[in-house]
């Protein structure tokens, strides 16, 4: 729940402007931009997602690196099983 | 200093590790508390213990939302989810933590509808997927989750979701390090404050701790060179006889932290005149409920909630763990009636707890120890 999770946008729904897919690692999953109202994130925009919502605008390089941080964590594996929304939200 | 090399950026690691141990001398006894129970487990789990001089005392503080959440209150939730027809959703965190009679995995395998959610986003669904249900989502977390949650309520309501609510412990940072330092046998130098927090709240909400505590305050990344660079920051502060809020994560903090979160929580939330915290008991105003106008998604006015209250044991110290009174393993209770596997105390709950992270740290540092005599 505490994990940030680094991910990048990759596309943003036509339909409502606050969801989005990003991209962790070569999985998808549907985020909410809704907490971003200030400085909305377009497609190629890294972003720190907790919980499911976009809370920061990061740069690529400060992507990597937090991806860096987890694995040194052992929190890898954690991640990307919240990221995948424990089977609920995999976006195919 | 075995893990270094493993580090990004190791020359500049080794470098602010010897500006470290230039400022701290040998003669003063430097005593800080990272805030965030992500600073405690990644200071355990890069092992920046080994990398800091000895008169550079680390204090772990109450930044674990899991681990500071009474057990009254998950048995209040699993009481909930007695009901029929309701399922309960929490994240992945909550699912070990024991109440009076289990965990909610255990709860499970007697037959409760339990879900891991990894978003409340992801619990509204579940809502949206039942419609012949009640879901209840087991809202936990400082104020890095609570926009989440607060901005979900907002869109169940504009959905006219029904069959959705909260089971809101959402919990506020500021309260605590202020219950910490109006502690009578509280002995603190300054603080590494938390970085993900921060995001939302940004830096001035901690402008009191420097100005009225005269307590040097940096809001730290996770990296260990962050960390590092953290405390050089605070000890050229300590040496200069200043106390001011800086913030060494700005590339990802704003000063004035997240509007959009903010506004969320005000629309959702209000305080609770006060909220029991596991180890240091009962906080003013240190805690948030849903407030009227979303009342229809509060399951605490939805639901009969029982009130549940259970009080630690004695000998469990968390209280002068969280303190800095007492290092995890100087509890009675620490690694004998009280392990990870079986927590007695609130500090061994969660990984991010000091005490189970202090437990786990120890022992890997044993088994490397035997490792390297049979090598």
């Amino acid at each position: 729940m505490c994990l940030a999770i680094p991910g990048k946008i990759v596309e943003i729904s036509s339909e409502n402007c606050d969801s989005a897919v990003v991209e962790v690692i070569g999985v998808r999953r549907r985020i909410d931009l809704g907490l971003l109202q200030d400085d909305k994130p377009t497609p190629g925009d890294w972003v720190l997602v907790h919980v499911g919502f976009a809370m920061s605008k990061i740069s690529e390089q400060d992507a990597t690196d937090q991806m860096n941080t987890l694995r040194m964590l052992g929190e890898i594996d954690g991640a990307m099983q919240e990221v995948r929304g424990y089977g609920l939200d995999e976006v195919n | 200093m075995r893990f270094v090399d493993e580090f990004r950026q190791p020359e500049l690691i080794s470098k602010t590790a010897e500006e470290i141990r230039r400022l701290a001398g040998t003669k003063r006894h430097y005593r800080m508390m990272e805030v965030c129970g992500g600073h405690t487990h990644a200071i355990y789990r890069f092992g920046l213990k080994d990398i800091l001089p000895e008169n550079i005392e680390l204090i772990h503080g109450p930044g674990c939302p899991v681990c500071v959440l009474p057990m009254g209150r998950i048995d209040d939730g699993l009481a909930i989810a007695q009901e029929p027809n309701v399922i309960f959703a929490a994240f992945g965190d909550m699912m070990r933590v024991p109440g009076t009679r289990g965990s909610p995995l255990e709860h499970k395998a007697r037959g409760m509808d339990v879900r891991i959610v990894y978003s409340p986003s992801d619990a509204l669904k579940l809502a949206r997927l039942n419609p012949g249900k009640h879901v209840m989502f087991f809202a936990i977390g400082f104020e890095t989750t609570a926009p989440s949650t607060a901005l979900t309520m907002m869109r169940a309501r504009a959905e006219g979701i029904r069959n959705f609510s909260v089971f809101c412990n959402h919990v506020t940072i500021i309260p605590a390090i202020r219950a910490i330092l109006d502690s009578p046998d509280m002995r603190l130098d300054a603080f590494i404050g938390p970085g993900h927090v921060s995001t939302v709240i940004g830096c001035r909400p901690y402008e009191w701790v420097a100005r009225n505590e005269r307590k040097p305050i940096v809001v730290s990344g996770f990296e260990p060179l962050d960390m590092l660079q953290s405390i050089v920051m605070l000890l050229r502060q300590l040496q200069a006889g200043e106390a001011k809020v800086e913030n060494q994560y700005k590339r990802v903090v704003p000063w004035e932290g997240n509007r959009a979160a903010l506004q969320a929580m005000a629309e959702v939330f209000q305080l609770r005149p006060y909220f029991e915290w596991r180890g240091l008991g009962f906080i003013s105003q240190s805690a948030l409920r849903i407030n009227d106008k979303y009342s229809e998604f509060d399951a605490e006015q939805r639901f009969e909630v029982p009130g549940i209250r259970v009080t630690d044991p004695k000998a469990a110290q968390c209280g002068e763990v969280l303190k800095g009174v007492l290092k995890p393993h100087q509890c009675k209770l620490f690694g004998r009636e009280c392990t990870p596997e079986h927590p007695i105390g609130a500090l061994m709950v969660s990984t991010e707890g000091s005490c189970a992270a202090y437990h786990s740290y120890e022992h890997r540092k044993a088994a490397m120890v035997s490792l390297s005599s049979i090598a």
